[in-house]
């Protein structure tokens, strides 16, 4: 007899069959999983002192000095509060992930459908070439990039970064597009030629209305893949394209100790963006990351 | 005038011959089934009119024009596909008013044609639903839809009822069967389902191996098989073909050897043509008239196994030299296992084909 049938547990396929077992193994998993976050939150709402309390509180007076002092605070005891330019570094996150998750998914969906529907003479040593090129650790690429970047003037600038982080996403974009273009029946784009619609009508009324789902996963992915980078960011970016993983970085150390508060408000702020897309996208986003399970 | 004609035309994949030197003409009101087992190259050929496979060799006609170097689009060819091929992401609506821009057809006249094709094939509850809300038969319909809501060149279908089941594929077979009969266009239906074929055809071309083996109407490949295959192919349950040797042709009456044993076969004049050689005799199950007692005309057969079909009861029978013999008899003639059946056939039942498998008839 199976585990779960032994403790009285049923197997469920559907939301709202589970059994109230099986509810609360998942609500104490997410709890676990979901904890580091929510302490995240609560210290960002918490004073200086309620922060460092040991032991650790639970139940505090919440203060929104913290998030106050992200964007303006007095660097030394006494002096005038100051701009932390850290709406600036907002935008750069914003800017260069929004910019170059974008252009990895067209250039990256066009060519999926290019290695998809007119594959060429060694078709799959391409993909695999495309797919080596994230076989590397950052770390092994970061000092000839750096090289590269400075002797044709892209460090330091929005193009230089959002070109590396395009270049970043793409072989992930077109591998996870090319599966789902794949995917599709060739009957539809056949019927839809017979209909009289020329090459650029099928792929835009017909095929990319399907990969929906697709395009979705492939955004949110890379979104956070390129919203959570730093090494790059923090070798290549300049100080006014600074990022906010290299700005909270460079925020830890400070005369008075490190501010958990303030850290803490700037990553809640930093994952709310994050949290809205993958909000946004959910309906596609649970089909798009089980891609083997879309029915025909 | 809507026409297709094939001229010897031919596809090769790598040295595979899907389709060889196929000549055809569907005119114009006329349907045409190409009827094979899967792998006979009639899909091959149909998407080599549609346009979706290029030629090797030979022509397309449609309407008159050589098709071989224009586009699929470009044919102003509709097409009904296996699996529908409706577009997931569009409504029933949008799916069937698709071809129409191409036509640079817009606006009133636009909802004019969706509204009346939905009306012809009962989808007007379900124009604003999305192929995957809709049941397997409404679907069939929405792909016949957009194709007749066109005003094309021809029309082609490819296996269109498989996947319904068998009572809506009766259903759907007499209303695709009357869509068309008031659209005066050339048709060609591709179908493994003889039942289809002969029910929808005017004309059937029996294909095997890339070729066309028979191009006749229904009446016509079913009871004039010009093969032995086209005769085995054709007709539930399938014909006998009994092996046998010819002795002699005499008074219209052929005499084969069979089992030993030699019996005399009320055939076609022209089998005199044949000296002493193999021959396959033909029989449908239902050609059988089962008598009392022993003949020199007669088979004569043991019933091993018997199924009763409802108006009529099938009969495996044991022949002579061992070979299985089907009988189909009316439900009133009751009748066991192990009995002995005497079975005649008049002449015009009872084919004949040479060696080679060439029916021989006058």
């Amino acid at each position: 007899m199976a585990l779960w049938e032994q403790l009285g547990l049923r197997r469920s396929h559907g939301v709202g069959q589970a059994g109230w077992c099986w509810t609360l193994v998942a609500a104490i998993v997410s709890v676990i999983y979901f904890f580091p976050v929510l302490w995240i939150i609560l210290t960002a709402f918490k004073s200086y002192g309620d922060a460092l309390a040991v032991p650790p509180k639970f139940i505090f007076t919440p203060t929104l000095d913290n998030f106050v002092a992200v964007f303006s605070r007095a660097y030394s005891s006494g002096s005038k509060a100051q701009d932390t330019g850290f709406s600036l570094y907002f935008f750069n996150s914003i800017f260069i992930s929004g910019t170059s998750v974008m252009l990895a998914l067209i250039i990256g969906t066009l060519a999926a459908f290019g290695f998809s529907r007119y594959p060429l003479k060694g078709n799959d040593i391409y993909l695999f070439v495309i797919l080596t090129t994230r076989m590397l650790p950052a770390i092994v690429v970061i000092i000839p990039i750096f090289l590269m970047f400075r002797v044709v003037g892209l460090s330091g600038t929005y193009a230089g970064i959002i070109f590396l982080y395009t270049a970043f996403n793409l072989p992930f974009a077109i591998w996870m597009m090319k599966s789902f273009f794949d995917e599709l029946s060739p009957d539809v784009e056949d019927a839809a030629r017979l209909d009289g619609s020329s090459d650029r009508g099928v792929f835009f009324k017909i095929c990319l209305p399907q990969v929906k789902a697709g395009l979705a996963a492939t955004a949110v992915f890379g979104l956070i893949l390129t919203w959570n980078e730093f090494l790059f960011a923090l070798l290549l970016g300049g100080i006014e394209t600074r990022t906010v993983p290299v700005a909270m970085a460079q925020t830890v150390g400070g005369d008075i100790g490190v501010r958990w508060g303030l850290l803490a408000a700037i990553e809640t702020l930093f994952l709310i963006p994050v949290i809205l897309v993958t909000f946004a996208l959910q309906e596609y986003l649970l089909r798009g990351v089980t891609f083997g399970t879309i029915k025909r | 005038m809507s026409t297709i004609a094939l001229r010897r035309l031919t596809k090769r994949f790598g040295n595979f011959v899907a389709v060889r030197e196929v000549d055809l003409d569907v005119a114009a009101g006329e349907v045409v089934c190409l009827l094979g087992p899967s792998g006979c190259g009639k899909t091959t050929t149909l998407r080599m009119i549609a346009g979706l496979e290029r030629a090797t060799a030979g022509d397309v006609v449609i309407a008159g024009r050589r098709m071989n170097a224009l586009k699929p689009e470009r044919r102003n060819v509709a097409m009904v596909f296996q699996f529908y091929a409706l577009y997931p992401a569009l409504t029933v609506a949008e799916n069937i008013a698709f071809p129409l821009p191409a036509e640079r057809i817009d606006g009133a006249e636009r909802r004019r044609r969706l509204q009346r094709v939905a009306k012809i094939l009962h989808l007007e509850a379900v124009l604003d639903r999305l192929p995957a809300e809709i049941s397997e038969g409404e679907r069939q319909r929405v792909a016949v839809a957009r194709a007749i809501v066109r005003d094309p060149n021809c029309f082609l279908f490819d296996e269109p009822l498989s996947r319904l089941d068998i009572e809506l594929r009766q259903t759907m077979r007499s209303q695709i069967k009357e869509v068309l009969s008031g659209l005066s266009k050339a048709t060609v239906i591709v179908t493994h389902d003889q039942l289809e074929a002969l029910t929808m055809a005017d004309r059937i071309a029996v294909m095997r191996d890339g070729m066309i083996e028979q191009l006749g109407s229904p009446h016509e490949v079913f009871t004039r098989p010009a093969n032995v295959f086209v005769a085995g192919f054709i007709g539930t349950p399938q014909m006998n073909l009994i092996e046998a040797d010819l002795v002699r042709v005499e008074n219209g009456c052929a005499v084969v050897v069979l089992g030993g044993r030699e019996i005399e076969l009320a055939v076609d004049g022209a089998v005199a043509r044949l000296e002493s050689e193999k021959v396959t005799i033909g029989i449908r199950p239902r050609a059988f008239a089962p008598i009392d007692r022993p003949a020199p005309d007669t088979l004569t057969a043991v019933a091993e196994l018997i199924e009763p079909m409802g108006a009529e009861t099938l009969v495996h029978a044991r022949g002579e030299t061992g070979q299985d013999i089907r009988v189909v008899l009316p439900r009133e003639r009751r009748i066991s296992v192990g009995e002995t059946l005497h079975l005649r056939c008049d002449a015009r039942q009872t084919h004949v084909f040479s060696a080679s498998g060439q029916a021989v008839r006058s």
